[in-house]
This record gives C-alpha cells, sequence and structure tokens, in this order.
C-alpha cells in the first residue's frame, strides 16, 4: 500500500483527504490572485521591470507538488510553479519582492521575477536556461547520500519544451544510474512559448522518453487537481522509500501567453474547448462545493484572506529600499582576496 | 625518488580525500580504471564510493557537481579533455560561476581541464580556452606551469570558496618531473618570476613557460637577458607583477598557447598599456597559436603554437627596436 497525499501524509499523519484538497485548493487560489497582481502591476507600468511569467491553467499540478513535499525535501520549480512555491514554504512577501526589486528580498535585485529562491531552504532559484536545474537537484541528493541523510526527496518542474534538451537527457540519465530519489514534473502545456507540441517531439506520450531510461512513470490529467495530489504523493512517497527517480507528465494548457508580453493568439481554439483547456481551479472549487468540504461562504472568506495577504505584501515590498549601486558589493566571488576587476572602485 | 606533474595531480586528490570528507571525484573513467590519464589511478581502491564514474554528460556531470558543493561538499570534476568541457559549458559559467552572486551560497567546485596541445591530438583535443572561462565573473582560472604548482594549486583550488576551472597541460604531464612535493607554496592570484632578467619581460603560463625559458636561454647565449613572468592563474590576473617586471625591463611580449583573438595575453597588454605605458620602451607584442583549429600532424601542430624558436624570434625583433 502506497503512501500517498491523499491518506498519510508522513509529517502530517491525520490529515485528512478533505484537509489535503483544502490545502492544494488554498495554494492554488493564492497563486493565481499572486500572479493576478503581478499582471496587474505589469500592465500598469513602472512597477516591475523584465517580465511576468503565470501559472494560469498549472496551478493544479504545481499545488500538489508543493503539497507532497515536507521540510527538507528539495524543489526546484519553473517559471509556472507560483502555486508549488507557496505550499512548499515560501511566502508571498518574497515572492512580491523579487518582482518589485526590494533589497530585502531573497534575491536582492540581483535576480527577479521568476528566478527566485533560498537554497538553505532546498528551494532553488532557477537559471533561464531549460533542464539547467534537474542535475543540481540530482547533486543535491546526491551530497545528502554522502551525508548519510536519507528520506529526503527532489522534486524539479519543466515544461514540455524543455524535454527537448540535452540537460533533461542527461539528469534524468544520471538520475537513474545513481537511483537518486529525484521526481521530475512534466507540464505537457501544449506550447514551449509559441511551439506546439507537433513541433518539440514525435513520440506518442512524453512518457516514453523516462522508459527509455528506466525510471518510474505516470501520466496525469493536469486539470484535475485531485488526480495530481494522488499521482504527486505517490511518486513523491515511492521516491522517498528508495524506489529511484520518479517522473510525472501531467497534460494540460497554458491558459495564459508565454509571459504577459505575449498575447498568444497562435494557440489553437480547439484545444481551448477540448480537455485540456479547462481551468484547474474552477474544477476543483466545483470538486470542493461538490464534496461539502467547501461552501460559497468558506471560499468567500478563504479569497478575502488572500487579497488581504497579497496587498499587505505589496505595501511591504513598495515601502522597502530598492537595490543601491552605490553600496552594491560588485563581486562575484565568495573569495574576496580573488576578486578584481572592481578593487579600485 | 621523482614525480610527474601528473603524479603530483593525482597526489593532491589522494590529499585532498584523505584530509577533507567533503571532497569526492566525479567524472569518466575516474573511477575503477583510474581516469583516461590515469590523474585518480588507485584513488577508487583507497576511498571507496568517493570516486565516482560518470555517464558521458558533460552537462549533468557539472550541474551534479554544483548541487553537491551548495550542499556542503567539495565536488572535484574531471573533464577528460578541456575541450569537452564546452558541452558542460552552460553549467560551469550560468550555474555554478553565479550562484555567489545571485544567492550568497558559494559554489566551490573544482572542475580540472587537461588542456593543451601535444602532437597528435588534433582540433578536439588539444584546445586552450581558459580565456573563455576568464571571461565570466565568478570563476577562477588556474594554470599551473610546473610539478609543484599542479599539486599545491590543485589543493588550494578545492578549499576555496568558489568555482574554479583547473587547466591542467598534458604536454606537461609526463615530460615534467620534480624531486618532491613542495612544503609551501605561492598563494592562488600570485605570479612568478620564473627567470630574472633585465632586458625584456616575457609574460606566459602554463606549457609555454617552458618554451619561453628554452628561448631565454638561447637569447642568453646572444647576451641578451630575458625575464620570464609565469602567471599561475589567469583569473585572478597579477597585474602588479607583470607591470613591476616591465618596469625593469621597458619590453612586453606576451606568449600564449591559445588562440590569438581576445584571450590572455590581449588581456595583459591591455592592462600594461592603461597601467604602465609610461614604463615602455617599445610597443607591447604578442604570440599566439595561429588562428586555426589546432592541427593533428606534427609538422602542422609544431608551426601552430608558439615555440621556443618563434618566441626567441619575437624577441629579437622587439629587442632590436
Amino acid at each position: 500500500m502506497l503512501q500517498t497525499a491523499l491518506d498519510t501524509k508522513p509529517s502530517q499523519d491525520t490529515k485528512s483527504a478533505c484537509d489535503i484538497h483544502l490545502s492544494a485548493f488554498r495554494y492554488m487560489l493564492l497563486a493565481r490572485v499572486l500572479d493576478e497582481k503581478f499582471a496587474a502591476l505589469y500592465r500598469a507600468g513602472g512597477k516591475i521591470h523584465g517580465g511576468v511569467f503565470l501559472g494560469r491553467g498549472q496551478e493544479g499540478l504545481s499545488a500538489a507538488i508543493g503539497v507532497s513535499l515536507q521540510k527538507g525535501d528539495v524543489f526546484a520549480p519553473l517559471i509556472r510553479d507560483a502555486a508549488g512555491r507557496l505550499a512548499f514554504g515560501e511566502t508571498v512577501l518574497d515572492s512580491v519582492r523579487t518582482y518589485l526589486g526590494s533589497a530585502h528580498g531573497p534575491m536582492r535585485g540581483r535576480d527577479g521575477n521568476v528566478h527566485r529562491g533560498n537554497v538553505h531552504e532546498g528551494l532553488l532559484p532557477m537559471i533561464s536556461h531549460l533542464g539547467a536545474m534537474i542535475s543540481v537537484v540530482n547533486g543535491i541528493l546526491l551530497a545528502r547520500r554522502f551525508q548519510k541523510k536519507f528520506g529526503t526527496v527532489g522534486a524539479a518542474c519543466i515544461g514540455d519544451g524543455a524535454t527537448s534538451t540535452g540537460a533533461f537527457h542527461e539528469s534524468l540519465n544520471q538520475a537513474a544510474v545513481e537511483k537518486l530519489p529525484l521526481v521530475l514534473v512534466i507540464a505537457d502545456n501544449q506550447y514551449a512559448y509559441s511551439t506546439p507540441t507537433s513541433r518539440q517531439f514525435a513520440c506518442d506520450n512524453l512518457a516514453d522518453k523516462a522508459t527509455g531510461y528506466g525510471v518510474d512513470v505516470q501520466t496525469v490529467d493536469g486539470t484535475d487537481f485531485s488526480a495530481c495530489l494522488k499521482v504527486a504523493g505517490e511518486a513523491v512517497s515511492r521516491a522517498r522509500r528508495g524506489d529511484g527517480p520518479q517522473m510525472i507528465v501531467a497534460k494540460l494548457l497554458r491558459l495564459c501567453g508565454h509571459g504577459e508580453h505575449d498575447v498568444a493568439d497562435y494557440v489553437d481554439p480547439e484545444l481551448k474547448k477540448s480537455p485540456l483547456g479547462r481551468d484547474c481551479l474552477k474544477l476543483a472549487q466545483d470538486f470542493l462545493i461538490q464534496k461539502k468540504w467547501l461552501d460559497e461562504t468558506q471560499l468567500a472568506a478563504m479569497k478575502g484572506e488572500i487579497i488581504h495577504e497579497i496587498e499587505a505584501a505589496v505595501a511591504q515590498a513598495q515601502r522597502e529600499p530598492a537595490p543601491d549601486p552605490f553600496s552594491e558589493v560588485w563581486r562575484a566571488l565568495a573569495s574576496e582576496h580573488l576578486s578584481e576587476g572592481n578593487a579600485e572602485d | 625518488m621523482s614525480l610527474t606533474y601528473l603524479e603530483a595531480i593525482r597526489e593532491a586528490q589522494a590529499r585532498a580525500l584523505r584530509d577533507d570528507p567533503r571532497v569526492f571525484i566525479y567524472g569518466q573513467d575516474v573511477g575503477a580504471f583510474g581516469g583516461a590519464f590515469k590523474a585518480t589511478k588507485n584513488l577508487a581502491v583507497e576511498f571507496p564510493g568517493r570516486v565516482l564514474d560518470s555517464p558521458i554528460s558533460e552537462d549533468a556531470m557539472v550541474g551534479m557537481a554544483v548541487g553537491a558543493a551548495i550542499e556542503g561538499m567539495r565536488p572535484i570534476v574531471e573533464m577528460q579533455f578541456a575541450d569537452f568541457s564546452l558541452v558542460g559549458f552552460n553549467q560551469i559559467v550560468n550555474q555554478a560561476a553565479t550562484m555567489y552572486w545571485r544567492t550568497n551560497v558559494p559554489c566551490p567546485i573544482t572542475v580540472r581541464l587537461p588542456f593543451g596541445g601535444t602532437s597528435g591530438s588534433g582540433p578536439f583535443h588539444s584546445q586552450c580556452i581558459e580565456a573563455i572561462y576568464a571571461h565570466y565573473p565568478g570563476l577562477i582560472v588556474l594554470t599551473p606551469a610546473t610539478v609543484e604548482d599542479a599539486y599545491s594549486m590543485l589543493l588550494e583550488a578545492v578549499a576555496l570558496d568558489d568555482p574554479v576551472v583547473f587547466c591542467e597541460h598534458k604536454f606537461l604531464y609526463r615530460h615534467l618531473k620534480a624531486e618532491k612535493l613542495p612544503d609551501e607554496a605561492l598563494p592562488i592570484g600570485k605570479a612568478r618570476i620564473a627567470r630574472e632578467g633585465r632586458d625584456l619581460t616575457i609574460v606566459t603560463y602554463s606549457a609555454m613557460v617552458h618554451e619561453a625559458i628554452e628561448a631565454a636561454n638561447e637569447l642568453s647565449s646572444e647576451g641578451w637577458e630575458i625575464e620570464i613572468v609565469d602567471l599561475r592563474s589567469v583569473k585572478p590576473l597579477d597585474t602588479d607583477t607583470i607591470v613591476a617586471s616591465v618596469a625593469r625591463t621597458g619590453k612586453l611580449l606576451c606568449v600564449g598557447e591559445a588562440w590569438p583573438w581576445g584571450g590572455v595575453t590581449a588581456e595583459i597588454i591591455s592592462r600594461v598599456t592603461v597601467e604602465g605605458f609610461e614604463l615602455l620602451d617599445a610597443p607591447p607584442q604578442r604570440l599566439n597559436a595561429k588562428d586555426t583549429p589546432v592541427p593533428y600532424h606534427h609538422n602542422l601542430w609544431a608551426a601552430h603554437r608558439p615555440t621556443a624558436r618563434s618566441i626567441a624570434s619575437a624577441a629579437r625583433n622587439l629587442l632590436s627596436q
């Protein structure tokens, strides 16, 4: 019998299926409202420099990964994983600080938007090169094996586009060879920027790629958060108990542009009308109400709390100082005595 | 007993493994086989479980090292040839080199690059690519020219909190011998005066130090005394030692086995021109490999890279100005 997030999450044995679903749903809703806030700030102009990347349509999958992990695990999210980040422990305030460029944010203005994290908390700040974080997760897991720290899991998220990279293939194979507790999550959201999957790969199912490396794989309807919770929980449990790397392929549709600069008029209208185009948040809400795990009053209260939390975070981040180029330490090396180039500044 | 440059690298790794439980080695064929050049010979037996064969996946090899490093380990990655590190280039320059600046978390990895030309190795097993790594902020790039430096600088590299690209010259692997391992060493970041002189300064590094010494010996018989600066590390670059030498000699010739466009020799000339223009009695010169891929045949290879003869010739031209 597998342990899953649905029945016995190891750190929260007493949590019921209702609690787990409600927890995931709250992170989905929090991520959706937070994303919408970022989009609004972007459109207003001036508040956010650089791009804004939303997770609309992928919150169910992302939240499922986040709530299936526990403290001490490692998480390398991608650009559409606000829900998973929040479920893994990132604060709304740190998300907002990074987008708005607060000097108090985890990246201190040196990096921004989705390139945020906290290495000490196991939340890896992604670089932009797709597939590149997977082997870094492998390395952390290998280090823990050396250090005889067992029982933790590392999850990495990518999209269908990243499965075409060499980094994806190298690192999935590497995890399989070393039998690492890696959970690799692929959000097969039908487009990599504007490129449809028909121009990305020619196999029937991305899951075939895992099979090629001897990696266990499950395919799931990414619009169904309850199904995602089940599959993610099972994959994390298998990895945690030593069954080696696990892959999840979630089929869904990106319900936004690549970034907020992208109107995404290339998305096939038929896809939007297909089951892939359903909004996971709406489905989750209907599911919870139908199960009587949530009613309209509770939902309204939850939304109110979330809006308040986000508005408070935006207000605080806007009051915080921006990074100051005159007091910035322009040094890329930890070894101060070996730093050159700006010593005279 | 005597010991080669290659054996010094093996001994430095053995000592690092012995002294520091955080150290492990990861690379292709480094385990039971002992590495393509035998730089890890018997280490897998002496240190069970800490010398791991990797798949042929340079990107994932470096990514794995980065992950292990930020989790408290001190990985040494062996690239089979420097040329192949370009497959892992992204992880070195975009992941490892940016980690500390972005996150405040140090990324202490050492990537060993067997580099430089040997006769018969051809375009893809001979490259000198130190300059492209030195271009990126966040990396330390080392180019030891002696057995003693190969040993001491590799040990220091592993102890540093930053990612180090350790360029070990294949031509020196078996040619160069020393009587014993050093007890003390210059720190990383300091250049060494390999030969004192008064008439002209040659600044160079790695295998070219030995070609330059041979050229200096030849010129000595003609009455010229050449000073040779062995950079040891190309990043950081010890500009002070270079400028001080140029102050003594008034003439500068930079020699590199790498290609001519940009690179270490161009950087040195730029710095000396900015910081010590008034010290120069003649325009500074540089000598590099030809601007083609590294050739296979010995006749072509020997003419492609700078040699004692071509260095002596360039020095004579400069001395006559």
